[in-house]
């Protein structure tokens, strides 16, 4: 039987806000356990949260962002349930009016495509504290730094089909609230993480297939590989006769496989009810336009606008925007060489590559935008090759300089002089009566043979379109 | 040295014809002698009073003319004092030290007033008899085999005793009047917002207020002035100019319009009570107030509506107790449920325990619309009777509580029983009103407790009305005589 996939994602993004959700405290990731939680946040007797306004702002961006309804009235709500690292015995989340619904977000498939996934909702909540099993014998630590850390959950219809759109749809989500800049985006420390719900059905149902909800995908990496080992699994269950469980499991990346956590039968009641100690969330007209003004250009926008702009190709404009900070960088590296092509394909080849190879982040590269640009600049001006540029990039990558010291101090500068370019051409030519004997012959070929020693003559230091005209030349007098 | 009332003390402080330390002194000394017929404190904290009472005096000296400046008072254990115990009633924070001052603690520091201790009050403030109390039931001034009532029974008891000029209390569905009225004082709820609720540990949040309890309304008025305003730390708190609520004492009663919702006249109500209120419906009236009656129709509703909404808040309020992080914790437990179960069942006392499941079971999947929504629906109806009424009067009058003070014991088997005792003061919690509760006469030589319920933020002029009939009458300067 042919099987089709559904799937839905609900992404945590941790609002990059100082402090905290309900309290003053900073939420600053890696303090020592327990430094960064107030009373507020150790749910101590008598304490009462106060809503952070720049949480609602920046739920109010996302809404905006996704082209969603952000709810004028929303309401926070308590989920009430029992475990050690949640001081108050309830999170404070948002339930049955959460302040963004009914969005959507386009991701481009493989064939070039673009598919549309809905957004149910998002809401706001808080994060709860951090239970640490090692280090203490027989008994378990609670470090509630992260405790009322924002969070806002974006909850994706059942829009996706396989573990490569749920990537493709996390990471559009990635780089959108990075764009934002609402959430570092940093999977490592847990500020943008993924639960899955995977079903099955044969392909053509209409109906749901029984779903399982996975935790724990914290790398884009995970998300695939944990889904795809889900929908082999489902399959297994049910060619085997068997029948998938409503359940919670839990990806293990060591092992690559899901385990199951708790079934539907021992899931809690969370008894849900509106936090009488906050008032409903109020967002008028006013608030959400002055929000609309302070977006920042989105990717799609940016996107066609590198194409239109820049004469680039979709899929150059594609990678080039796929986070804020390359995209600026980009534009920065254009305007200092003003050459829009020449600057995509360094950006997006050597220096992406280098970047690769050196595990740094865009911010810490130590070839800026401005010193990409004068490299190229000296492409431009013909100074030297695109060859040439390559080794200079290396050395000024290396912190030898900027490309002009670089180029100064390894004598890297491109001959243009005609006449020393036609005493290397007369020499090559000399050197090589058999190989011009066969030319003249009519073996064109070995006009790219004459091209090499000419450069391996120079170094690679002639330049390439001098040395053809040239070498065109004297051949043909020869 | 007990005729005097919390007034009277700020402004003999104010004129220097006593310094704090000696007024300090004074009901310290009172609440040694005299505090173990009561047991209306939990904790006395004397040696830290009479620093803050030396302060206050350095304060005085300077000519400083703060609310309270060296006026001692109490605060009911449900507010959290820094460095002291703070038990809310319960075995559950019996070990519990606050690590910070509710807002309103800091407030009356601020406004001048040493803390002389913490009083007793019913388990988490479920109670309307102080029997639930971990540190046992608190006694009547009045008679010693009655209850104070509950849940600020401490703060009543101390109050009636005069062992403090005023203490705070907290009301929910009646814990400031129902005590107040059972031991012969002035308490006042006041509109809900008022009074910071930060650092008052949480019974039912959307009906909690605190608020004055002392012997006459200008006492409530001292210490409302010092007790409420805005606080950014509570989202509930209200953002209005600050007021005086003192300013309505002067007040003309003539053209002044009551209404006597006919609700609370009707069965169940005690005759002697009625009677005492008939009295003090004269008095009013013949100081020019016009008297009306008015309906509130849906008032039947109150209690059970109330019995589902406050278990509700207070079955996730109190889930942070949970033998985790601060409190009790059961001796060795086995594992985290273990942990969990036995830390609770042996924390709480029954009452808790009983509203807990009550609430968890009203919030619980398939029940919530059922019982939570509609009582949520029910407060509306009840608040939009009031609305209606008050476009016609301006005060509401009523008995506090349809019976004298109980015997201990006499209720403590049948909640439904003692749930009844707050019949008349819930409906004010569930709409937000002030309210007020003041001593009107006697029955047996027991007190009796006359309520007023003003619209919004109308605490000054309630006030005022209360202040222009303890001028006619002497019923809030009676001390228990065992006292006197």
């Amino acid at each position: 039987m042919e099987w089709e996939t559904v799937i839905g994602l609900e992404i945590h993004a941790q609002l990059n806000t100082v402090s905290k959700i309900f309290s003053g405290a900073p939420t600053a990731y890696g303090a020592e356990p327990n430094r960064q939680a107030c009373p507020v946040d150790l749910g101590m007797p008598g304490v009462l949260p106060v809503l952070n306004r720049g949480v609602v702002e920046r739920a109010v961006m996302l809404g905006l962002a996704l082209d969603a309804e952000v709810a004028g009235r929303s309401v926070f709500a308590r989920k009430n349930y029992f475990y050690p690292d949640l001081p108050k015995g309830y999170q404070i989340s948002q339930f049955e009016l959460p302040i963004v619904a009914d969005g959507h977000l386009d991701i481009e498939l493989e064939d070039g495509t673009t598919k549309r996934i809905g957004v149910t909702r998002a809401h706001l909540e808080e994060d709860a504290g951090k239970s640490l099993h090692e280090g203490f014998e027989a008994m378990t630590g609670i470090d509630l730094n992260r405790a009322g850390t924002p969070l806002v959950e974006i909850v994706s219809e059942p829009d996706l089909r396989s573990a490569k759109e749920a990537v493709a749809y996390m990471k559009k989500l990635h780089s959108l609230v990075r764009y934002l800049d609402i959430c570092d985006g940093n999977m490592q420390e847990g500020s943008f993480r993924c639960d899955a719900n995977v079903s099955i059905r044969p392909k053509g149902q209409a109906e749901f297939g029984t779903r399982a909800e996975l935790k724990n995908l914290n790398s884009f990496r995970f998300v695939e590989r944990a889904i795809n080992f889900e929908i082999e699994r489902q399959i297994d269950v049910i060619e085997g006769g068997g029948r998938v469980v409503q359940e919670t499991r839990l990806y293990d990346p060591d092992r690559d496989e899901t385990r199951s956590m708790r079934t539907k039968e021992e899931a809690n009641d969370y008894r849900y009810f509106p936090d009488p100690d906050l008032l409903p969330v109020e967002v008028d007209q006013g608030f959400i336009e002055e929000i609309r003004g302070r977006l920042p250009e989105l990717p799609d926008a940016k996107r066609e606008r590198f194409v239109c702009e820049y004469e680039l190709p979709e899929y150059d404009a594609g990678v080039l925007t796929a986070t804020r900070e390359m995209g600026d960088f980009y534009e920065a590296v254009v305007r200092g060489c003003n050459a829009p092509k020449l600057a995509a394909n360094w950006v997006m080849g050597e220096f992406s590559a280098a970047l690769n190879r050196s595990e740094v982040e865009l911010a810490e590269a130590p070839v800026d935008a401005g010193a990409l640009a004068g490299l190229l600049a000296r492409i431009q001006d013909e100074t030297i090759s695109g060859k040439i540029a390559k080794e200079v990039f290396e050395a000024m990558w290396n912190g030898e300089g900027d490309a002009d010291s670089v180029i100064e101090a390894k004598g890297l500068k491109q001959i243009t002089d005609t006449g020393a370019i036609d005493a290397i051409i007369d020499e090559v030519i000399a050197n090589n009566p058999k190989q011009l004997e066969q030319y003249k012959g009519g073996k064109d070929k070995l006009f790219g043979f004459f091209v090499g020693q000419v450069m391996k003559a120079t170094q690679g230091k002639a330049n390439p379109a001098q040395v053809n005209e040239r070498l065109k030349e004297r051949l043909d007098q020869a | 040295m007990t005729q005097e009332t919390l007034s009277d003390w700020v402004r003999k402080l104010r004129a220097r014809e006593i310094s704090s330390r000696e007024l300090t002194r004074l009901y310290l000394d009172r609440i040694e002698r005299l505090d173990a017929d009561l047991n209306s404190f939990v904790t006395v904290t004397a040696e830290s009073a009479l620093e803050q009472a030396d302060a206050a005096d350095a304060r005085l000296a300077q000519g400083e003319e703060a609310p309270l400046l060296g006026v001692p008072v109490a605060q009911k254990d449900i507010f959290c004092t820094r460095g002291v115990r703070t038990a809310c009633g319960s075995r559950m924070l019996d070990p519990f030290v606050s690590p910070y001052d509710a807002t309103v603690v800091e407030r009356m520091h601020a406004a001048g007033a040493v803390m002389l201790g913490k009083t007793n009050m019913d388990e988490f403030a479920m109670g309307s008899s102080n029997e639930t109390s971990f540190y046992g039931p608190v006694r009547n001034p009045w008679d010693t085999t009655r209850v104070p009532g509950g849940s600020s029974g401490g703060s009543a008891a101390a109050v009636g005793a005069r062992l403090v000029p005023g203490a705070t209390g907290t009301d929910t569905g009646g814990s400031i009047r129902q005590p107040a009225a059972f031991c012969g004082i002035t308490g006042l709820k006041p509109t809900y917002g008022r009074v910071s609720r930060y650092g008052m540990i949480a019974f039912a949040s959307s009906l909690d207020q605190g608020g004055p309890m002392a012997a006459s309304a200008e006492d409530c008025g001292h210490m409302l002035n010092a007790m409420a305003g805005f606080d950014e730390r509570d989202s509930t708190s209200l953002e209005r100019p600050a007021e005086d609520f003192t300013a309505g004492l002067d007040a003309d009663l003539s053209g002044l319009r009551i209404g006597l919702p006919q609700e609370f006249f009707g069965e169940g109500l005690d005759d002697g009570i009625r009677a005492v209120l008939d009295e003090a419906i004269r008095v009013l009236r013949e100081r020019g107030a016009e008297i009306r009656e008015v309906s509130l129709p849906n008032s039947h509703l109150s209690v059970p509506a109330y019995y589902v909404v406050a278990p509700a808040e207070a079955s996730s309020n109190l889930s942070r107790f949970d033998g985790v992080r601060y409190g009790y914790r059961c001796e060795d437990p086995q594992d985290l449920l273990d942990l969990y179960t036995r830390s609770r069942g042996e924390g709480f006392g029954a009452e808790v325990k009983r509203r807990i499941m009550v609430g968890t079971h009203v919030l619980s999947a398939g029940y919530y619309d059922a019982y939570y929504l509609k009582a949520q629906k029910v407060r509306r109806v009840i608040a939009d009777d009031f609305r209606r009424v008050f476009a016609d009067v301006d005060l509401l009058l009523g008995p506090t509580t349809p019976e004298l003070p109980f015997e201990l014991g006499a209720k403590s088997a049948d909640p439904v029983k003692m749930y009844l005792s707050d019949i008349y003061t819930i409906a004010a919690n569930l709409a937000g009103l002030p309210a007020m509760s003041l001593p009107a006469g006697e029955v047996q030589g027991l007190p009796v407790g006359l309520q007023l319920i003003g619209n919004y933020f109308d605490e000054a002029r309630m006030i005022g009305v209360a202040h222009q009939f303890q001028q006619e009458t002497d019923w809030h300067a009676r001390v228990p005589s065992a006292f006197a």
